[in-house]
């Protein structure tokens, strides 16, 4: 089976020295990927790089075999690729609702109605908060308005940047549930996470960078038992 | 009784009447802010080309001005997207102090092309005694004062649904909240900046027209309106429309009411000093509360 995305031999950066060096990666359909690392290996670069944030130097992104490497991000979405950012990912003065029609903007579903319902069934809490500023909610609120804005163009593939950074840990636990809800929906997720433990736990794949290049690939599983990966990334015992 | 009825005809009327103008033009100054990030120097001139705009239509087309606004508002539209193609989007990338030095530059071209073409003194868009309309015997309001009281309402109306409602309102304020993440989104921030300018500017024109009718067109006409206009801006909230409407209204009636006889016989503030009021109240915004009454962005 052909990946849904591959990345070759991918190197980019914002002008100066590249901050990802030559990096290799692919997703296949509905799979959760998961990119860990160290501060400053890249990770959040990759993800920004394949959605067309940064300056490509070199290599190339496939998606569903087709070349994107040099599209805009605004080209991407209709493609069928979101992207969460990390932090400031709601528009804090629209209304949750209105976060979730900006979604459909650049790519229109075909009823959205229905899936302004489906996002709605994912992350039920929202539901009597559609009129309230995006702004005024609490940080894991605000997260899922982010991922619900970004499945509203009904993506094949979703980008999320470190989608727990700054959460409790009970809010840690039902957004990676909810990432397990997302992809039995038929999406795939990448996602760059700095939990890698309890990521690589719900990952079929994991990736490990290193100073901008590729350390270790492999299933979750593997990476979590693997010896090097464990010592150097995980914090010691499993 | 008597007084209360002199100072809503010759106070309250009048404060809302220019509030209307500096509404309508802060309304602009506070979206390009919020979507283009600078300030608009040359705002006040844009309203001046309107002005002219149906000041021209109105010699080869003799009927109430504001019949003829279109003219106007099309002209200032045309001027708008222009100095934006030519003059703001090649620094578009560059700080943003590159881009409000160069809306300085542009309203010395405004005013200069408004000199050369429909020359420098004083124009009137009608001429003659114009009877006031007399409501209940007692309120003698100007149909032109009522004309554009009713207008900036009508429009204020449509401003809040097209921006609530409408898929490009929304995308506006999207990237007044946050110009990075309505890319991320794969929002069109061409087509957002471009309708920026159309809203601006079709707004200045009226604002310059209002203006024109209730005294005279002169080249200096917007410009000589900019500060109380950024001071309402700025008490709206910056990036916030509907705050600058407020603002407008709000500056208006402060400016014309403080020269109300509050205390005794005389003016509590003499009428010359009126346009004071709007510096006054922006100098003390900038220091106790620079966000505005609604929260705005920071200057």
């Amino acid at each position: 089976m052909s990946a849904l995305l591959s990345v070759r031999t991918l190197t980019a950066g914002y002008g100066g020295p590249p901050i990802i060096d030559g990096i290799n990666l692919d997703v296949a359909e509905h799979e959760i990927a998961v990119i860990i690392g160290p501060n400053g290996a890249g990770k959040s670069t990759l993800l920004k790089s394949i959605f067309a944030l940064t300056k490509i130097v070199s290599g190339e992104v496939l998606f569903e075999g087709r070349e994107i490497t040099r599209l805009k991000t605004a080209a991407l979405v209709p493609l069928g690729i979101s992207a969460v950012p990390q932090s400031k990912n709601v528009f804090p003065t629209l209304s949750v609702e209105e976060n979730f029609d900006v979604g459909t903007y650049a790519a229109p579903p075909a009823d959205r109605n229905a899936v302004l319902d489906k996002v709605l069934t994912l992350f039920p809490d929202l539901r009597d908060k559609l009129r309230q500023p995006a702004g005024e909610l609490s940080g894991g609120q605000r997260q899922m308005v982010a991922m619900g804005r970004a499945l509203m163009s009904e993506p094949k593939l979703l980008l999320l940047d470190e989608p727990t950074a700054g959460l409790s840990p009970a809010y840690l636990e039902k957004i990676f549930d909810l990432l397990l809800d997302i992809r039995k929906g038929g999406v795939t997720i990448l996602m760059v996470e700095q939990n890698a433990k309890q990521a690589l736990r719900i990952a079929d794949t994991g990736h490990v960078l290193v100073n901008g290049q590729n350390f270790a690939s492999g299933t979750g599983k593997a990476l979590l038992e693997d010896e090097t990966v464990r010592r150097s990334f995980l914090g010691g015992a499993a | 009784m008597n007084e209360i009825i002199t100072f809503i005809n010759l106070y309250l009327v009048p404060g809302l009447t220019i509030g209307s103008v500096y509404a309508l033009g802060a309304v602009g100054i506070s979206m390009i802010f919020g979507i283009l990030r600078f300030a608009h120097f040359a705002h006040g001139d844009l309203m001046t080309i309107g002005g002219y705009g149906v000041l021209t239509a109105i010699w080869l087309i003799p009927v109430n001005p504001l019949l003829l606004l279109p003219f106007g508002i099309v002209l200032a539209i045309v001027a708008a997207l222009a100095v934006d193609r030519f003059f703001y989007k090649p620094l578009r990338d560059l700080p943003t102090i590159y881009t409000v030095i160069a809306s300085f530059g542009v309203a010395l071209i405004f005013r200069s092309l408004a000199q050369l073409f429909w020359s420098s003194g004083n124009q009137v868009f009608q001429s003659g005694v114009r009877r006031p309309l007399v409501l209940f015997d007692t309120f003698r309001i100007s149909a032109l004062h009522a004309q554009v009281i009713v207008l900036t309402i009508l429009i204020a109306i449509a401003l809040h649904l097209f921006l609530t409602r409408s898929k490009t309102g929304r995308s506006m304020r999207a990237v007044s909240d946050d110009p990075e993440l309505a890319a991320v989104a794969g929002l069109d921030t061409e087509k957002v900046v471009r309708w920026t300018w159309i809203i601006g500017a079709a707004l200045a024109a009226t604002a310059g027209v209002f203006a024109g009718m209730d005294t005279s067109m002169h080249p200096n006409l917007g410009w000589n309106l900019l500060l109380p206009m950024f001071a309402a801006a700025i008490l709206g909230g910056i990036g916030k429309p509907m705050g600058a409407i407020a603002g407008g209204l709000i500056i208006g009636i402060a400016e014309e009411t403080l020269t109300y006889t509050w205390f005794g016989p005389d003016p509590l503030i003499a009428p010359s000093y009126k346009s004071a009021v709007a510096f006054l109240i922006m100098v003390g915004l900038l220091i106790f509360r620079p966000q505005g009454l609604f929260k705005g962005r920071l200057l």
